[in-house]
């Protein structure tokens, strides 16, 4: 078996396992299935990487040749994307199991065929090659993550569900009307094949009107500052561990589809010259930045003001993007695979703290640095990988964001992600200052530590973060690759 | 004016597609929202449909002494995306049965007010 036919089974495995999953009776089969079926996803998905990085593999299913059959094509960009999504489910998973028992104790069977339907669908979306294909794996992925947030134990979790379910579907639909108008002008649906036959029609409304479809859609999807009202709710009122997987993975995926098209599709002397794209890009991530620090500033449930952070971070990702650079767009995915490593790390201390104090508000952080230390501690280092402080992933990052700026002479820009990341102190600060500088109020209960099952996966990820700060190779490598994939020329044949 | 005409199925798209959208936004009931949703929906489905159809082209069957044909795919990509508007739909009045047990209203615009605010 060659890698190219090994390939679909990261996206196949789990989505055979939710079916399983589903019927599995018990708090214990459900999840060790899972767990089964997304390492495996995540080896496939880091063997495929270094074949993807050197050569595009393409597969077409049911031997149907493309461009007439659906075709998984997969270069430097998706590899990796999908190495980042299979990846964090795999690292989240064996923190999931204590965390879901406390807050889903029922039906798990349901609950992990959701998260298997979610995760494959995400990773469908990555390695797909056909824009239709594309459309129906978002919509799996986000029905999957529907259900998944409506499981939170609080009554507004049904609310922040519904509310994303109809701003979702709204985007999704804007991407359908986007491939129709593509299809309509170019008769077919391969992206590959889009990016050669488009060239002749481009200079149409409709095409122009396709480009701005599909841009405010997975802008939607992607909780672009004006669209991302859906995401704080929904990121505070899912379980504690949909929360740690959608905020590693679910953006991420809907910024590399947007890539994919504005990139490879249309290309970028063409779709940044069309529609003044490069402008609104950054005057959003800018404002993005901005508002999402300063409301995370004020927030007192922490996982809301991760949240708003996150709306901060992508902000960042999209500021690389709209420097339309080899530098910015690889400061982009190297963004987007930090702050994936730093969220996860940061929303998985917070849920450890919810599983032992039953409650992620800033008031009931008080004292817990005394009884908790290593859950705070934790914290405190992830805090500090968001921030930006040398040797930790989040400086990697921004250092590549503030070179692209400079190779632009944007000096404006760097000043800009300072002050966010002076912000971004601020509210990691509340939490160590209440956890450490405050004595814990007698009528509350005492905490001790908690279990090794939840710390150590934690540990894992802010050890991740360090060693991503400090050996670069597999992170620069691999977002090099990525952004050279999408700014040279295209999809290589 | 006959122009106009010839165009009759875009103009309902259009028409279908602003009245689900208002639907969806100005609405405050759930059922209303996923009805305009559904709406919207349709409205991009009919476009596809649309799009398929060639003037004086046939069924998409071979058979002797037809020439012309009419596009057949995207009637098969609409299948799937009734499909997914159909769960979607499914999900979407789940949900409202479920927030209808838990607030006893499905009017979205104040729902929540009462629980004890960590917005900010």
């Amino acid at each position: 078996m060659t890698i190219t036919e090994l390939m679909p089974f990261s996206v196949l495995v789990p989505l055979i396992a939710s079916l399983v999953c589903a019927l599995l009776p018990g708090r214990f089969w459900p999840w060790a299935v899972t767990l089964v079926a997304t390492i495996t996803s995540a080896v496939i998905a880091a063997i495929t990487l270094p074949a993807a990085a050197q050569v595009t593999l393409s597969y077409a299913f049911g031997n149907w040749p493309p461009p007439i059959g659906i075709e998984y094509r997969v270069d430097a960009a998706n590899a990796f994307v999908a190495l980042l999504v299979a990846g964090m489910a795999a690292v989240a998973l064996p923190w999931a199991k204590k965390s879901v028992d406390r807050e889903v104790p029922e039906r798990q069977g349901a609950f992990y065929a959701l998260f298997l339907l979610a995760l494959s669908g995400l990773l469908g979306i990555t390695l797909s090659g056909d824009a239709f294909n594309i459309f129906v794996f978002l919509e799996i992925s986000s029905l999957a993550t529907y259900g998944l947030i409506a499981h939170g134990s609080d009554r507004r979790a049904l609310l922040a569900s519904f509310r994303y379910l109809i701003m979702g579907t709204v985007g999704a639909t804007f991407l359908l009307i986007g491939i129709g108008f593509l299809y309509v002008m170019t008769g077919t649906l391969n992206l590959a094949d889009l990016a050669e036959r488009l060239p002749e029609v481009r200079d149409t409304s409709t095409v122009r009107a396709a480009l701005a479809f599909i841009i405010v859609g997975m802008g939607l999807k992607l909780a672009m500052l004006p669209l991302h009202l859906w995401l704080p709710n929904a990121y505070t009122y899912a379980p504690s561990f949909v929360t740690v997987f959608l905020a590693g993975t679910a953006t991420k995926v809907a910024l590399y589809v947007m890539l994919r098209f504005v990139f490879t599709v249309f290309a970028p002397d063409w779709s940044f010259v069309v529609l003044p794209l490069s402008t609104v890009l950054m005057i959003l991530a800018v404002a993005g930045m901005f508002a999402g620090s300063w409301v995370a500033m004020f927030q007192p449930n922490i996982k809301r003001m991760l949240a708003y952070s996150s709306v901060a971070q992508v902000g960042y990702m999209v500021l690389g993007v709209s420097l339309v650079s080899i530098v910015g767009l690889t400061a982009a995915f190297l963004h987007l695979f930090n702050h994936a490593l730093m969220k996860t790390a940061l929303f998985m201390a917070v849920g450890t703290v919810i599983y032992q104090v039953g409650s992620g508000h800033l008031k009931d952080f008080r004292g817990l640095g005394r009884t908790m230390p290593w859950t705070l501690t934790a914290f405190a280092l992830a805090g500090l990988s968001i921030i930006g402080v040398p040797l930790t992933a989040g400086f990697v990052s921004k250092w590549y964001l503030i070179q692209a700026a400079l190779d632009q002479g944007q000096w404006f820009l760097v000043v800009l992600i300072l002050i966010t990341s002076l912000m971004a102190i601020v509210y990691i600060w509340r939490v160590i200052e209440a956890a450490w500088f405050q004595e814990r109020p007698g009528n509350q209960p005492a905490a001790g530590e908690a279990p090794l099952a939840l710390l150590i996966p934690t540990w894992v990820l802010v050890a991740l973060n360090f060693y991503f700060g400090i050996d670069t190779r597999l992170t620069v490598g691999g977002a090099t690759a990525a952004a050279e994939a999408l700014l040279g020329g295209g999809m290589a044949p | 004016m006959m122009t106009v005409l010839s165009f009759f199925n875009y103009w309902i798209v259009v028409v279908l597609m602003m009245i689900g959208f208002y639907c969806v936004i100005a609405r405050g009931n759930m059922v209303k929202k996923v009805m305009g949703l559904n709406l919207f929906q349709t409205s991009v489905f009919i476009l596809f449909i649309s799009a398929g159809k060639i003037v004086g082209g046939s069924t998409p069957i071979v058979r002797e002494g037809v020439e012309l044909y009419s596009n057949p795919l995207p009637h098969v990509l609409i299948l799937t995306a009734i499909v997914v508007g159909v769960a979607t739909t499914a999900v979407g009045l789940a949900l409202t049965v479920r927030i209808n047990e838990a607030y006893g209203s499905i009017e979205d615009d104040h729902l929540g007010d009462e629980d004890d605010g960590d917005e900010q």
